[in-house]
Parts: C-alpha cells; structure tokens; sequence
C-alpha cells in the first residue's frame, strides 16, 4: 500500500458536534490514587476485555499486594487482572459491573489496607527495548493485562501479533466524541510514555511508518507530542492533526482519512496493511515494557452538567464511580443520567456503585439539558438525513424500516453489520426514531438466528454421525459376511472377487444415503414455519454469494 | 445513586417534522404574497379556506385512525400540503373546489395510505390532478395578473365570488380572466404562429408571462434558502430544473420558431415551485443520493414532454406523480456502495 505523505482524505458524513471538552480540560489532572483515603472497596470485574473471561487465583482472606496477579489469562484471547492496590480480599462473587444490560458478573472484591503496598514479583524493567524481539513484547503486553484503551478493550498482544506485514501504524489520538477528553489530557500530559510505547509497537510488528492522530481541537496535545518527538516528521514517526468530525476517531473512518483506503468490510484493518492503537494503549504499553508495571490504573474524564467540578483523573482500576464523583465535588441539582463512555456512544449506568474498569474512558454525569428527553417518535417521513450523516454510507431509512418489519434478510441485504452504532443518523432524525436501538435490536435478532441455526446445524450434523454410524456396522457386518462367503467360496473355488464387490455396493449406498441427508435432514422442526421460511431464505441468498463470489 | 436507563446516542436531535415544515411554510411566503399582489385576495382566501379544510380533516381522520391527534396536527404537515395545492389553483377557485382538493389529498392521497410517512404519491398533486380531471372549467379558469387586468376586485367581491360563483354587476368574466401564459402559448403554437409573433402580445415579460415570472423569482428566492438551511437537498431542483433547461435548449436552438426559450419554461408555471417545494417532498421522492438526480431529471424531462407534446398545458403534477411511482424502483436500483465494499451488494 502506497502512503501519500501528507494528504488527508474524507469519510462520507459525519457530523459537527459541540465538543464541550473545555468543561474537563480547565482542572489539571489528578494522579492516583486519590487524594482521599483509599476507596473502602476496590471491585475487579473478571471480564474488562473483549474475549474469554480470566481464572481466579484468589480466595476471600488473602492477602494481596498491589500489582500482585490475581486472575490469569488461559485463553489466547484473554487478558489478566492484578491487583490495583494491597489488602485483603473480601469476596469472589458476582457484583454489579459497568455494562450495557446492566447484569451482574463475577469480580473479586478487595479491602484495601490503606499501604499500597507494591508486590516484588513485578516482571523486570526492559528500558532497552531496541534489543527486543516480537514475542517478548507481545509476552510483556499480555502478562500486564494490557487491552485497548480506546474503549474496545480487546487484548492488546493479540493485535501485536499481526499475521500480515504491517505498513502503517496509526496511534489513534482522535478522540472524536463530545466531553471525552482522556486521551487529550493524557497526549499533554504523557507525550513521552506515548512515543516510547509506539516504538516499543513498531519494534514488535517491524511497522515501516507510524501515524499519530490528533484532532485539530486539541492543540495542546499536539504541541507536547511534537516537543517530544522534537518535530512533526521525525524518525519514520509523523504526527498529524485530523479534522474534527464525529466520528473520525472511530478505526476504520480514521484509517480512510490518513491512508484514503477502506478496510474491507468483512476484514480487518490488517488486511490492508494497517495497525491501529489507542494512544492510551501506546502509554500503557510503554510502562508495561519498560518500566515491568501492569495495567493497575487509567485516566478517566469526569464531566458533564451533572458534576460540580468536571475534570480528569488517574484512577485505579475497581474503584467505585461513585467515589470519582465525590472526588469531583459530587452531583450538581440537575444531574439526569449517569454515561459511561459519550454522550454517542457510551451507555447509561443504572447506578454509579459499579467499578472503574480498563474500558471506562469517561464518566459523564448529563444534566437535564445536555441529553434529550425521551420524546414521541414520529413516523419516518424519508428525509434521507439519516443516509447523509452515516459515515458507513448505509441507508438508515431503509435500516430502519426493514428492522421494524423484522425482516432480517432485508436488513442484512443493506448492510446490517456495517452500522458502527455510531448514532450519527438518530442525531440528525426530524422524526425523533430511535434508530440505534432498532439495529442493536435487529442485529441481536440475527445472532440469535444464527445461533438457532448452528444448534439445528450440530443435531443435523448428528443425525448425520449416526446415519453414518448405522451404515458402517451394517458395512462391516457385510464385509465380514462377504468374507466368510468368500471364505467358503476359496474354499471351493478359490475366487475372492465377490467380497470385493460386496464392498462397492455398500460403499455405494452410503455415499448416497449421505447425498440425501444432506439435502433433506434439517432438524427444523422445533422452529416456526415462519423462522424456517426465513433460515431457508438466508441460506439461500448465502449459497447464490458463494457461487457468485 | 440509581438513574434511569435509556440508549444512545443521548444528544437530543437537532431537528424536528414540525420545524421542517414550518421552515418550509416560512419558504412559501415570498411567493405565496408576490401571488397575492398579482392575483388579488382571491389567493388568500384560497389559502385560509384550504388550511382550514386541512386541519379539520386532518384531525378526523386522526380520529378515525386513532393517533393522537394533538402530535399530528402539530406537525404541520397537512397545512403544507393545503398550502401548495391552494397555490396550483385558480385565484377565484369555488370554495368547494378547495375542500374537495383538500380532503381528496389527506384522506385519500394520505391517510387511506397510512398517514403521514406512508403516502406514495404527492397528496397536493394528487388532489390537484383529480381535480383537473373532474372539473377542468374550474381549474383553468385563470386571472390575468394586476398589470393585465382590466379590472381588479376587492376583498369583499372576491369573498363572494368564491363563495357563490357571482362576479360584482357589471364585471364579466373575461374582464378580469385570463388564459395562463403556458395555456396561451400552446394555443397560440396551436394556429401556427411563431414564437416571435406570440411574443409580441403584452402577456409576455422578459422570460415568461408578465408577473408570473416575479412569482416564479420569489418561490425561488424560498428555495435557496431551503437550501441554505439544509431542509431540502439541493440534487432533486437542481437536477429537474437543469434537465427542463437542456432539453428545452436543445428543442429551441433546433427549431426556434415553435419552441420557446428555455428560460421562459423555467420560469412559466410550476416548474420553480414544483422543483423546491413540490418535487422534494421527502415522503414521496426517492431518498438515495444518486436516485434524486434520476428522480429530479427526469421529472424536467417529463414537464416537458407533457407541455410540449401531451394535453395538458402545465405538467409539473403528472410528471411528479408518474416519478412517484417510479420510486422503489430507483431506489433499490442506485443503493449507494457501503463503506468497505466494492460495490452495493458485495
Ligand atoms: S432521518 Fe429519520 S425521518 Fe429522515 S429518512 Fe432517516 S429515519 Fe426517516
Ligand atoms: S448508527 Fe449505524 S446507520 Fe446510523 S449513522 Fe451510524 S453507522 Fe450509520
């Protein structure tokens, strides 16, 4: 892939949105731990990444230390869970986590001593990590539990184990929705932790060039990272300032903007020769690396309306919210709801007793006249906004319509799982519809189908086992009556070729006995007529692509 | 603390259907008052007669289906549909023409079809072909403009005219009527006569009929700033209004005696409210971005054919509801290509 040096390119839509970024930028940011004592309970959720959940390695009465691991990783899609700070721990049971359903999950809880006492089974330093190859860092990144901190949380050594070359490394510093401001405090704050952590990622995916993106309202930002890297073009490493547009943060809009190329939808960035990081994973990286620290802690921005004084803070990972809150002068009268994540994007807490957790880049605590008041939807009246805004180029109309109609096939035919749920078409809705909720609604739909489909899949692979099964007995029964038969027949005559031909004709039936099941035996019997009519449809369409493709 | 629970994206929306269709009234004004000037108070009553037919409607057959009725009639759609089928009626239209118009639009044309979002065709154009059709004496009963008439009436006179068909003693019909200036050159092309030979009666200003063209001018200063504000997407007027002028050009440089000017096409009739105010119709108008360009084209080509060569002297409504239909089918054939994929479909 060819890079044109300094171009910049465009996605389809987006949106101008007020950043109100200012409103957390005007405090410095707090370090960890708080300046109050430690929190009363630090709550560890087993699961804070996208893939397999984590082993405990504790019981309630043990003491731990901070930074100490206390959930391993088994599965390769797997990050583990240390210790944020020394104390005992109270409970391994299920609590209240941050997540969109709002169910429970099981964490392991710990009573702080007040000490933060480190362990002294931290992994060493590496500060030479020139001399590093790939699996090492790869190995550091997945010991300290590193995830991606742009709010994906997938674990960061599987992204650092490319199985393509990779050309260009993109640092994603975009961040692109309103009142977050993490990344920008942590760009001013942290320029140097920054860059090394990027070297440290091109020394292990041997990277040929690397991109820093900013957004233009974040000039601060850019002038600590390029004081850091002592220019804006230094040692293969180019920092640029990306338009701000809702939502160029997002990886595949960013990765158009810098490169002018699309990821492929159903590819990923690294099929075109792409990687892209979070600057926060790039920081977390470097400390994991060279200084041998785990991920025990993140800045998360505090803001909104509904907080006395907005701000960014260091926190460590399983405190509470609601002592973030208290660490910003609490609620303010005309706090409504509680976001973690943005106002976009980011999914409303039931309640702020759930822990801080590796993905929570902001809180915002949204008076009543930041958010919109659940209003009447109006029929949709075609306007066509909605397919201006959509930075998937989708057809959010027709998305819709098909959604409400459950027709599932339809939707898919207009590219269902391209949405990024960015709720850009919903902003911009004169008909008030709740758009996402309908795709978050018709793609569950889907994934419940094609569950369904997969568990009549494995009974028809079953039926099939058996079939298979049955025939080989009565295979084997014939050859070894054929074998007798033979037997006795060189006995008499000494001719073998029956036994033979005994076995071709049972091989015979069992191919076509196999032929036919696989067309007819489908275990649908347990669905709807209309479920089936549907399964048949997609099936279908699915076969007609492949022969297309 | 506990909190309610609602899904993103929780920024409010910036827009509303009401504020669109109030932008879009706010749009009609200038022209609608050129008209007003033009045509005498006729056109006000019309339009009071036609809003209040609208909103009494509306509200029933609200009623009758069972919507709240409140949220619907505040959306203002049904007085925008009033309002742009008042405008393509005679200034001295019965009263009776405008509450069939009217009703025939909303219930028919629009609830019959599930309301507001639903209706397939352009509920004013719809009306306002039904009523062509069934009564073309009345519809084509047109007034000259202020400059041209021999008389004018006043606000009184014109009540009762509408209400009761009677003129004031001593003034006839044809004192104060007139046949529109696309009538009139259809019919004067009808004798044989050239186009500079038509030319030379005073019904002609600089592009099309005396104050016709000053309407035309004041719905398309409305336009642009529909435009400007966003409500409407320029693709659907730009793209009709271009295809009339090509093809109209095309027409004239080829045979300029029996063609007229193309700019005297734009500027005659409803082209210039039809591209803005009629044709962008979201409910009725292909939504694609591709599919408005074909959608707006050929509804230019149309108007143009059916003014040329069809019966009718104006063919903004037909053309519009002949489009109308044509549009699932542009639609599903120009789905634009989805970020990350070859081509649609891939
Ligand atoms: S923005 Fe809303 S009303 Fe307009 S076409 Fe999209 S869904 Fe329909
Ligand atoms: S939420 Fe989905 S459909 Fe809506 S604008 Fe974003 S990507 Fe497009």
């Amino acid at each position: 892939m060819e890079l044109h040096p300094h171009k910049l390119w465009h996605f389809h839509g987006g949106l101008h949105l007020p950043a109100h970024k200012e409103l957390s930028t005007q405090l410095p940011l707090l370090p960890a731990p708080l300046p109050a004592p430690l929190p009363a309970r630090i709550v560890l959720p087993l699961q804070q990444h996208i893939g397999e959940p984590t082993q405990v390695l504790v019981k309630p009465g043990d003491q731990v230390l901070k930074g100490q691991l206390i959930a391993e990783a088994k599965d390769y899609v797997c990050a583990p869970i240390h210790a944020s700070t020394s104390g005992t721990v109270i409970e391994v049971s299920e609590q209240r986590v941050p997540h969109p359903s709002g169910q429970r999950a099981p964490c392991i809880v710990i009573e702080p001593d007040g000490d933060d006492r480190w362990t002294d089974e931290l992994p060493a330093a590496l500060p030479d990590y020139h001399e590093l190859d790939g699996a090492t860092i790869r190995q550091r990144a997945r010991a300290c539990g590193i995830v991606g901190l742009g709010g994906a949380a997938f674990p960061t050594a599987v992204k650092l184990n490319p199985q393509h070359p990779i050309d260009t490394l993109i640092l994603n510093g975009a961040e692109c929705e309103p009142y977050i401001s993490c990344d920008d405090t942590l760009m001013r704050t942290h320029a140097h932790d920054i860059l090394e952590g990027l070297r440290i990622i091109r020394q292990a995916t041997l990277a040929n060039t690397c991109i820093i993106a900013v957004e233009a309202d974040m000039p601060d930002a850019l002038i600590s990272l390029r004081n850091a890297l002592g220019g804006d073009e230094v040692d293969g490493i180019r920092i640029t300032s990306v338009p701000t547009i809702y939502p160029t943060g997002g990886e595949r809009q960013l990765i158009k903007v810098l490169t002018g190329h699309e990821v492929p939808s159903d590819g990923l960035p690294l099929d075109i020769g792409v990687l892209c990081h979070n600057v926060g994973t790039a920081q977390a990286v470097y400390q994991a690396v060279a200084q041998g620290k785990p991920m025990l802690s993140r800045i998360v921005t505090v803001t909104g309306g509904g907080v006395k004084q907005p701000r960014n803070l260091e926190v460590l990972l399983g405190t509470p919210m609601a002592e973030l809150i208290a660490a910003c002068g609490g609620y303010t009268d005309s706090v409504e709801r509680l976001i973690m994540g943005g106002p976009m994007m980011g999914f409303a807490l039931e309640s702020d007793e759930v822990p801080v957790i590796k993905s929570t880049n902001c809180i915002l605590a949204a008076a009543k006249n930041e958010i919109a008041k659940p209003a009447p939807a109006m029929p949709c009246i075609r306007c066509g906004e909605c397919a201006r805004v959509c930075p998937a180029r989708l057809l959010p109309q027709e998305l819709y319509w098909h959604s409400m109609a459950r027709d599932l096939d339809k939707t898919q035919d207009y590219n269902l799982f391209d949405c990024i749920e960015c709720g850009c078409c919903a902003y911009v809705c004169p008909s008030n519809i709740p758009l996402v909720q309908y795709y978050r609604f018709a793609k569950t739909e889907v994934w419940a189908q094609e569950r369904d489909k997969q568990a009549s899949d494995i009974a028809r692979r079953r039926h099939e086992f058996r079939l298979e099964r049955l025939e080989r007995i009565k295979q084997e029964r014939a050859e070894k009556h054929a074998r007798k038969k033979a037997a006795l027949k060189q006995n008499k005559d000494a001719s073998g070729d029956t036994g033979k031909a005994a076995i071709q004709a049972a091989l015979e039936r069992v191919r076509a006995k196999k032929a036919a099941t696989q067309v007819q035996a489908k275990n649908i019997d347990n669905l709807t007529e209309a479920q089936r009519r549907k399964i048949e449809a997609v099936e279908k369409r699915r076969q007609e692509k492949q022969q297309t493709k | 603390m506990h909190f309610n629970t609602l899904t993103s994206p929780h920024l409010a929306p910036t827009s509303s259907v009401a504020g669109v269709m109030r932008q879009v009234i706010y749009a009609l004004v200038p022209g609608t008052v050129a008209m007003i000037w033009y045509f005498g108070w006729g056109v006000l009553i019309n339009l009071v007669i036609g809003v209040t037919v609208a909103l009494v409607t509306e509200a029933i057959m609200l009623y009758l289906r069972k919507r709240p009725i409140a949220l619907f009639l505040s959306d203002f759609s049904a007085v925008v549909t009033a309002w742009l089928l008042v405008l393509a009626l005679p200034p001295l239209a019965p009263w009776w023409l405008i509450t069939i118009g009217v009703a025939f639009s909303l219930v028919i044309a629009k609830h019959l079809y599930g309301g507001l979002g639903y209706n397939p065709f352009n509920p004013a154009m719809a009306g306002y072909v039904v009523l062509l059709i069934s009564f073309p004496v009345e519809m084509t009963t047109w007034l000259a403009p202020r400059m041209l008439a021999e008389t004018q009436l006043g606000f009184l006179e014109t009540l009762t005219a509408v209400f009761t068909g009677q003129l004031p003693a001593g003034i006839s019909w044809d004192a104060i009527t007139a046949a529109t200036p696309l009538d009139s050159m259809r019919t004067q092309l009808g004798l044989n006569q050239t186009i500079d030979e038509i030319r030379t009666s005073p019904l002609w200003g600089d592009f099309g009929g005396k104050g016709w063209e000053w309407i035309g001018n004041w719905f398309l200063l409305g336009g642009l700033w529909l435009l400007y504000k966003r409500v409407i997407n320029w693709r659907i007027p730009v793209s009709m209004l271009t295809a009339l002028f090509i093809i109209a050009s095309v027409l004239y440089l080829s045979d300029p005696d029996t063609h007229p000017l193309p700019a005297f096409h734009i500027f005659s009739g409803g082209a210039i409210l039809g591209a803005f105010f009629i044709a962008t119709d979201p409910v009725s108008a292909s939504t694609t971005p591709f599919g408005r360009i074909i959608y707006g084209a050929s509804i230019g080509l149309l108007v143009f054919i059916i003014r040329t060569w069809g019966g009718y002297p104006d063919g903004v409504a037909f053309a519009v509801l002949l489009m109308n239909m044509a549009v699932p089918a542009i639609d599903h054939f120009t789905k634009p290509r989805s970020f990350g994929h070859k081509s649609y479909g891939d």
